[in-house]
Formats: structure tokens, sequence, C-alpha cells
């Protein structure tokens, strides 16, 4: 035997003397390290109650519980975590869009009740809910689940499209769609947020599916007019959008727009499965043929109605087509969308007013000879300001240049304009009258001003950085005072002041304005753009006593928009709104209310 | 003892020993599946005449959670808390292959420096499971105490995890696309304060391990595997290394950036359970020297994740792949197949334990004492979780 190697281990009798490397009070004296996944915390005000969370989660500890008021952009759900099923792999915490889980570095917790172990982090108060800010949290930088970046569409650059009205955004490619179509998360946020309540997710997974048929199908489930709303819609979806809190929201109006596109319109009726509908026997009139009244012309006729439509001017779509300029929304997209609409078996007749002027059809005639009436006439009158020299006849509304530029009708463009205004509205006659000012002179000479600041202007940012683009000076922040006329008759420009404020500290409209900053900018041309009135004059007479009007001379309707005449329904512009996407859904709700009046077994 | 063993007991003309338990010259002991001298869940049914195992049988089955199947219905991201639990004592080669194979089939090259911590964290894993693993062969014939020092040092090992990772036993570290962290401030510094520590303890473990009398009687000679079985039954990594065949993937099929890496893997020729130690004991000095290697050498930060498509919708077209790395026990390898889904058609692991520790380790253990199974056992490491995936 070797007498060494029977020895040696004995060495190790050497560390008698050492001191012990083991800890004596872990639970106080060894913190978690800093990205230790621990316990989860929950910033509840920074999340948005999107589920991502609960999507990745391969254990299904996360569960969305209401714990919030719903509101625009956030689901009013929080996660719940359950420590029963959690592994603690923090993917989670990656994949939050909001970045507001994380999980401490709180390891010990004590409880002898098991349902302490299911809670929901940041409402259910703990005690690393605050202590420190270690923990584990997403890594940074460029570690991202979905890609953040924007797939932006090509485009028209300023100097081709500044004296053009050829549309200047290109649709989505293949590709292009479906890399943006990838990002989205399925929240379901933009749902909400939609008026229409449009199956985003759904659809947006269509594409991802490349199943653009199926695509189709989604949108019309809500939304007859898609090649419009896919160019011109407001998005508030896209506002909400939860990417939109770490990254570039989701491009949902251009993808729904990239449905719309690649379906071709011979096909509708057989992908929507529309080619044999059935008739009830049962009539409606609708009072225009804007975004509300096709909408409801659309859904009723589906459901066996038989729909007539009522349009006062010469061709159907309303301010879709008389206030949007063709450079946003071409006329053949228009009459895509109008003509499928038109196809299923709605009657139209044009150049009819419903009033009660002479060679007009009046409301009543219509209650006779229909079941029920739906009326969305819109916005098509301008509202002015007021100010001095406004009633001058070289000073404009906005819906009616929009209008004549639509019909083809001739009108002076001169060298300087000016206009009163900072909606999408103001935006789209800026940009129309720069376009008419470059074909004419080769320079643009617009001026367009508005009474909120840079960043609380209600057109879109890219409609202002657009204009900006084209040459046109849009300069916020400032109140017209007057319109300076000179002894023709004829205005030279309008005086403007500083406008600090808009609202009172009870929110009321009262501008403040510093009446010593002033300038004048020249221009032979003003135009009023802040905001458009209705007409309902057709509604005097007999009925008139029956209709309840609530403020701003609106009719009330109830959840359908029936009005107090059982027979009447209105939607659109005149009682929601304004904007194309809440005509639509008016219009929808309201064919549902028709239905519901006319076969109440159903 | 009978020192002629081939005259008993009798074999048949197929060569099956003939076993009457009614003789009373034979008696069924089960070892396992709840037995400290078992790697884990499964067990050993022994027929023994005396104290002398005349056969062997392996029985898994305690253990089965159906792993692979469950990948087959989760998101690609989805796989990995479940992979890593493929074998409980080191998750980062399943980790690896797991996440290598989805980005292989999904076109995602990954950062320089994900492939550094990649390979540190590899590396680490095979560390703390050798600071175990070599004194722990001691332990199977109750030379306890190194295994005691051993798991302090794993344990220094595993903070070092939970700096990097957040995580102590399952990383969660390298996921598609890359990894899930940079170095924490200081991190080098304090590893390498570590590997001082374990080269220490080293030199320690070589006098109380290798230097003595029990150790070398006990393990010298015994589970022989000779050369020609190392094809023949499917062993790998140290054990083939111990046989006199070189098999490690790091060397003959690098991955990652272990070509950039200056090692050579131990190779011996005796084949019994000694060998086998002395190659494992090499690979922890090998790999002390590699994580040395892998700190100077990799980059200050960068990038740690290759974009990848959004993980909650992934969808990888057709597609298969063989993925595999070099784990503590030998090439652990991920079969994975891809149908145009979100989700893995099929996954399929193969790792060294279910050559080992069934078909090899069923013919190790005739003739053997019933005091030596663990030994042998614990020598072709197997780690029955990576058997019943």
């Amino acid at each position: 035997m070797n007498i060494k190697k029977l020895l040696t281990p004995f060495t190790a009798w050497g560390n008698v003397t050492k001191d012990p490397v083991t800890i004596k009070d872990p639970l106080n004296e060894r913190p978690g390290a800093d990205r230790y996944r621990g316990f989860h915390r929950n910033d509840v005000e920074a999340c948005v109650g999107c589920g991502s969370c609960e999507d990745i989660c391969e254990n299904e500890a996360i569960d969305l519980m209401p714990a919030k008021d719903t509101k625009d952009g956030d689901s009013g759900l929080r996660p719940m975590i359950d420590y029963g099923r959690c592994c603690w792999c923090a993917l989670c915490v990656d994949v939050c869009t909001t970045n507001s889980l994380t999980l401490s570095n709180e390891y010990t917790w004590i409880s002898t009740d098991p349902e302490d172990f299911r809670y929901i982090p940041g409402i259910d108060k703990k005690e690393w809910d605050n202590n420190n800010d270690k923990g584990w949290k997403k890594p940074e930088p460029n570690y991202e689940f979905y890609p953040l970046k924007r797939i932006q569409p090509s485009h028209l650059s300023p100097e081709d499209r500044s004296d053009s009205f050829i549309e200047m955004m290109h649709g989505y490619s293949k590709d292009q769609a479906m890399q943006e179509a990838d990002r989205c998360v399925e929240c379901g946020i933009c749902t909400a947020t939609c008026p229409a309540h449009m199956g985003i997710p759904e659809y947006i997974k269509a594409i991802r599916n490349d199943d653009l048929e199926e695509g189709l199908r989604i949108l019309y489930d809500t939304n007859p007019l898609p090649e419009i709303c896919g160019r011109i819609c407001t998005h508030k979806c896209e506002t909400v959008c939860t990417i939109g809190h770490k990254g570039d929201p989701l491009s949902i109006r251009w993808l729904k727009r990239y449905i719309a596109d690649q379906n071709p319109s011979e096909r509708y009726k057989k992908i929507l499965e529309t080619e044999n509908l059935v008739s009830k026997g049962k009539k409606v009139a609708i009072i225009g043929a804007g975004p509300s009244g096709l909408s409801a012309a659309h859904y009723l006729v589906q459901m066996g109605y038989e729909v007539k439509i009522f349009e006062k001017l010469a061709a159907a779509g309303g301010m879709m087509r008389y206030g949007i300029p063709s450079y946003r929304l071409p006329y053949d997209q228009i009459d895509k969308d109008i003509d499928y609409i038109l196809s299923l078996g709605v009657d139209i007749q044009y150049n009819i007013n419903v009033g009660n002027g002479e060679g007009e059809i009046s409301l009543e005639t219509l209650g006779n000879d229909y079941d029920a009436v739906f009326s969305g006439t819109g916005l098509h009158l301008g509202r002015s300001t007021g100010i001095p020299g406004s009633d001058n006849k070289h000073v404009y509304a906005s819906p009616d240049l929009l209008r004549w530029i639509v019909e083809g009708k001739e009108f002076e463009v001169p060298e300087n304009v000016v206009v009163i205004g900072g909606g999408n509205v103001a935006m789209d006659i800026t940009r129309s009258m720069a376009r008419l000012q470059m074909k004419k002179y080769g320079k643009v000479g617009v001026i367009t001003t508005a009474l909120e600041g840079e960043d609380k202007m209600p057109a879109d940012r890219e409609e202002i950085d657009e204009g900006r683009e084209e040459g046109c000076i849009i300069n916020p922040g400032w109140a017209p005072k007057s319109v300076e006329i000179d002894s023709n008759g004829v205005p030279t420009g309008l005086n403007v002041v500083k406008c600090h404020s808009l609202f009172d500290s009870e929110g009321r409209f009262n501008p403040q304005t510093d009446e010593d900053n002033k300038e004048f900018w020249p221009g032979t041309m003003i135009i009023e753009s802040i905001g458009q009135g209705m007409d309902i004059s057709y509604l005097d007479g007999k009925y008139k006593d029956q209709l309840e009007f609530g403020p701003r001379g609106r009719v009330q309707t109830d959840e359908y928009y029936q009005t107090g005449l059982p027979w009447l329904f209105m939607g659109g512009d005149i009682i929601k709104g304004p904007d194309v996407i809440t005509g639509i859904a008016t219009g929808h709700k309201a064919a549902v209310g028709i239905d519901r009046m006319l076969n109440p077994e159903f | 003892m009978n020192e002629d063993r081939s005259l008993y007991p009798e074999h048949d003309e197929n060569g099956k020993p003939i076993i009457d338990l009614e003789s009373h010259k034979f008696l069924k002991l089960w070892q396992g599946p709840q037995h400290p001298g078992i790697t884990g869940n499964m067990s050993l049914e022994l027929t023994v005449s005396g104290d002398e195992i005349v056969e062997s049988k392996t029985h898994v089955g305690y253990l089965h959670r159906g792993f692979e199947k469950l990948l087959e219905r989760r998101l690609f991201v989805q796989c990995m808390p479940t992979s890593i639990r493929l074998c409980v004592a080191e998750p980062d080669p399943n980790e690896y292959i797991v996440s290598t194979a989805v980005e292989e089939l999904g076109g995602i090259e990954i950062p320089d420096n994900a492939k550094w911590l990649r390979m540190l964290s590899l590396e680490m894993a095979r560390l703390q499971v050798l600071l175990r693993g070599v004194p722990g062969q001691a332990g199977t014939f109750a030379l306890g105490l190194g295994y005691q020092w051993g798991n302090y040092l794993r344990d220094l090992i595993l903070d070092s995890f939970e700096e990097l990772t957040g995580g102590r036993v399952y990383h969660m570290y390298i996921i598609p696309g890359g990894v899930r962290g940079n170095l924490p401030e200081g991190f080098k510094g304090r590893m390498l304060e570590k590997l001082k520590l374990i080269d220490e303890f080293v030199v320690k473990i070589d006098k109380l391990i290798f230097q003595n009398v029990v150790f070398e009687s006990r393990a010298k000679g015994l589970g022989h595997i000779p050369k020609e079985w190392v094809d023949k039954y499917g062993v790998y990594g140290p054990a083939a290394r111990a046989s006199g065949v070189m098999r490690d993937v790091r060397k003959t099929n690098p991955y990652l950036n272990y070509d950039q890496l200056d090692f050579e893997p131990h190779v011996t020729t005796e084949g019994d359970v000694y060998a086998r130690s002395v190659v494992r004991y090499n690979d922890l000095q090998m790999t002390v020297d590699m994580i040395r290697q892998i700190l100077d050498k990799m980059p200050d930060g960068g990038d740690i994740r290759a974009q990848t498509p959004n993980v909650l919708h992934w969808k990888i077209p057709k597609g298969e792949t063989y993925v595999k790395c070099e784990s503590s026990r030998g090439e652990y390898g991920m079969y994975f197949v891809t149908d145009g889904s979100d989700k893995p058609r099929r996954a399929h692991l193969k790792g060294p334990s279910y050559t080992h520790a069934n078909a090899l380790l069923d013919k190790l253990l005739i003739n053997a004492n019933i005091a030596d199974t663990a030994a042998i056992m614990v020598s072709l490491a197997t780690c029955p979780p990576e058997i019943e995936r």
C-alpha cells in the first residue's frame, strides 16, 4: 500500500482552523442580485392592460383582472400573477409593451394562506413595490420582442406632389404589409377605441396569414368603406396602439387599405357572400349618401331591406367626396366602395334635396312611403369667425371651396391666401390651395393659422408636416382679429394677435390673447375653416315638436340612433363625431336599430 | 466471491444467464427510485448473488413529463422555460440548443457579443456541474468532504449566474436571437477572484481524491469501458475520452466562437471509473482556463440580441435541423422540425444519458459489487430528466 496516498487526504484537517463559509442569516444578509428575478411588481399607472404578459406566459400563471377604470388606450385590466404556476422566467417583463411590469429582487415570502400567492402586482400592495429599483427589468438596449419601428409605405416626394392632386401615399407591398402586421401584439385596445369597433387584430392576423379574403370579410363586418377609411380615417386606433408606448404605433390604417386594395372589386360579392341577398319586403329611405348613410344602406340591404338613398348632390360620398382632396382620397377608390354597396341593390336618387321647398321631397312623404327613414345629412355649412371684415365676399368657407375643387368650378386663385383653422379640413384646404397656386404661379403663398399651439393642433401630425413640406406656412398660436379690406372692397390680409391659451381653468372655451404681440399676414383671399355647421331645416314642420334637441342643436337619439319619431333614425356628423369612422359606426348601429324595430321578433 | 465468473451463473444457449429465483441463490434488489445512491428519478432492478450483480435492468418512467410533446404546443419563445428543465443540473446547453435550432431555421444571425456571452454561460454551467461532479465521484465511495467543498464553490458560481442572468438554477439566459443581458458591472473581476479560489480547490481536491488510496483502490479497474464499446454503445464526452476516443463537440465541430479558444480536451485510455474521474478533473481545470480566455477575449458590451420577428406569432418556415453542443456529460443535441407554423412540429432531445444509463449501465454493472453501482452510474454522469424528456 502506498503510505503517501494513505496520509495525503489527511491534509484536509488543515481546514479545521478556518472560518466557515456559510452565511449565518441568509434571509437578512443575502439580498437577491441586482438582476434577480424575484416577485412581480407593476406600475399600474403606466400599464395599459394589453395582456401581452398573459399571452407569453407558458404556464398560464397570468390572468388579466378588472382593476382600473376602462378608458381609451387602457383596458382597465391588470395582470394577476399566480405563484402556484409562475416559473419566474420573466418573459412577461421582456414582452411588456409599456415597461411597467418588472420583477423585484425579493425572494422570500411567507404566508399561511395559499390565496395570498395569487395577487395583482401594484394593486395589492407588497413591501417590495417600492423598496428599491433592483430586480429584473427589460434588458437595454436593442432588446425587443417585436420590432418597434414602423414600416413606412413609399410616397410621392414634396416636389412631385406639390402641384398635383394625384394620390401621394402609395400602399404597402406584400412584404411591407407582412412586416408591419408582424408587429401587432393583438391586445385589442384598438378595437375598443375604434368607434366602429373594427376587428383590427383579426384583420392584421389575416394579413400575416396572407388570407386577404378573410381580411376583407372582417373589414366588412363593421366597416363597408374600407378603401376610404384605409386612406383618410382619423385612426384613433393608432393613437392608442400599445406598441406606441415604446415605439411607433402600428400603421393600422395603411394595413386596412392594403387588404382593400389587394381584393379586386369584381370578387367582392363572392368573397363577402352577398351574391344572393333575399328581400324581406320592407323599405327604408336614407337621406344623404355620406359615410353614415352608406353604412346604414349597406347593412340594411344585407339584412334584406329595400333601401333607397336620396342624395342632394350629383354623386355619392358626401364629405368624403366633396370635402377631402383627391391627393388623400382618389375618386376611383371612393367609387370602388360605393359601387359595391350600390351593387347590392341599393337604389339611389341624385340631385334631390329633402326639405319643404319647391322641387324637394319632404320628410313627411318619406315617412309615409317608407317603413323607416335614416338621415345622415352631415355638416356642409361653413362656420364664420365673425371677426370684422369676415362678411366680405372674398372671405370663403372651406367646405364651399373644397366642393368647388371637386366639381371643377372655376374660381380665382390668388397669389396669397390666409387660412384660419387648425383641423384636418383646414389642412385640406391649405394644401389644396397650395397645389392650385403651384400650378398657376409656380410658387406657394398660403399662411395657415390656428388658435391652438403647435402641439395642441387638432390636425393629424403628418398632415401638418406634409403641408409644410409642400411649402405652406403653418403658423399656429395666433388669434384672428380682423380682415383688412382696401378701398376696392378686396381683402389685403389678416390681422392676428398671439394666443396664449384656449380654455380657462374650468375648461370653458375662453382664448387669452396678447394684444401687443400682433402681426399682419397679407392675402387677397381669406378662408375660414373653423368647423362646420349642419342644415337640418328639413325637420321643420309638424315633426319638430316630437324631436328633442340637445346642445349645439343636435337631435337627441337613443343608443340605436332612434329619435323621438320612432320611424326616424339619425346618424353621422349631425349626431356624433365628426369623422368618417364615427359616421360609419352610427349608420351600422342605426341599421341594427331599424331591424330591431321592423323585426321585433328577432 | 466466485472468482471464476464464467462458471456462475450458468448461461443458456443464447448467452443469457439462467436465473431461478426459487433456487434462493439469487435476490431481486431494487436500487431507486428513492435511493441516495441513484443519480435521479430512475431505478435499477438488480439481480444479485451475494453482493455481486448478475443482471441489471434500468427502469425509467418515474419522471415522464413529456417535454418534447409540450414543446409542440408552445410558441418558440415559450419553449425556453420548458426546455431548460430537460436537464436540471445543467440547464444552459438546453437553452443553447433550442435557441440555436430556432435561429437556424428562422434565419437569425446573432450578434458576436451574444456568442461570447453564450459561451461564458455554457462554460460557467459546465464549471458548476464539475465542481460538484468531480468530488461527487469520491462521494459515491463515502468520501463526502470534497463534495461539500465543491458545493461551496458551485454556490459561488451560482451567485455569478444570479448576477448575470437573474436566476441561480434556471437561468433563462440564452433565448432565440441572443442573450438576455450584458455582463453586469464588475462581473469580470469578481469572476476572476472566484476562479482563483477554484484553482486552490483543484490542488486540494487532487490531494483529497487522487492522492487517496481508498479512492484509487475502489475506482481503478471499476466499470471498464473498452474502446470498441464507445461506438457500439454510443458513449460520449468525458466517458468516451477516458476510453481513448476523442469526443468533444467543441473541438470536433466548433460552434459559437470556440474555435477562437485555445484548449485541448484530456484523453486517456484506461476506460475505468478512475480514468473518467481524471478526465473530468482535467475538464474542470480546462473550463476554468476557458472562462479566463472568454473573459479576456470577449468584447466590452455590445448588442445582446438580434431583432427577431414578433415572438408572439413568430412563424418559422418548414425545415429541420440537428443542433448539438458539448455538455458536461457529452454531446447534447436537439433535432428540431418546423412546419411553417408558430410552434415546433417536433423537438427531439438526444443526450448522452439515454445510452449511458440504459444499455451501457446494464452491461457495466454485471459482475460489479452492489456497493459500486452508484460509482459506476455517477461516472457516466447519467441524468434521468434527460432520458425522460
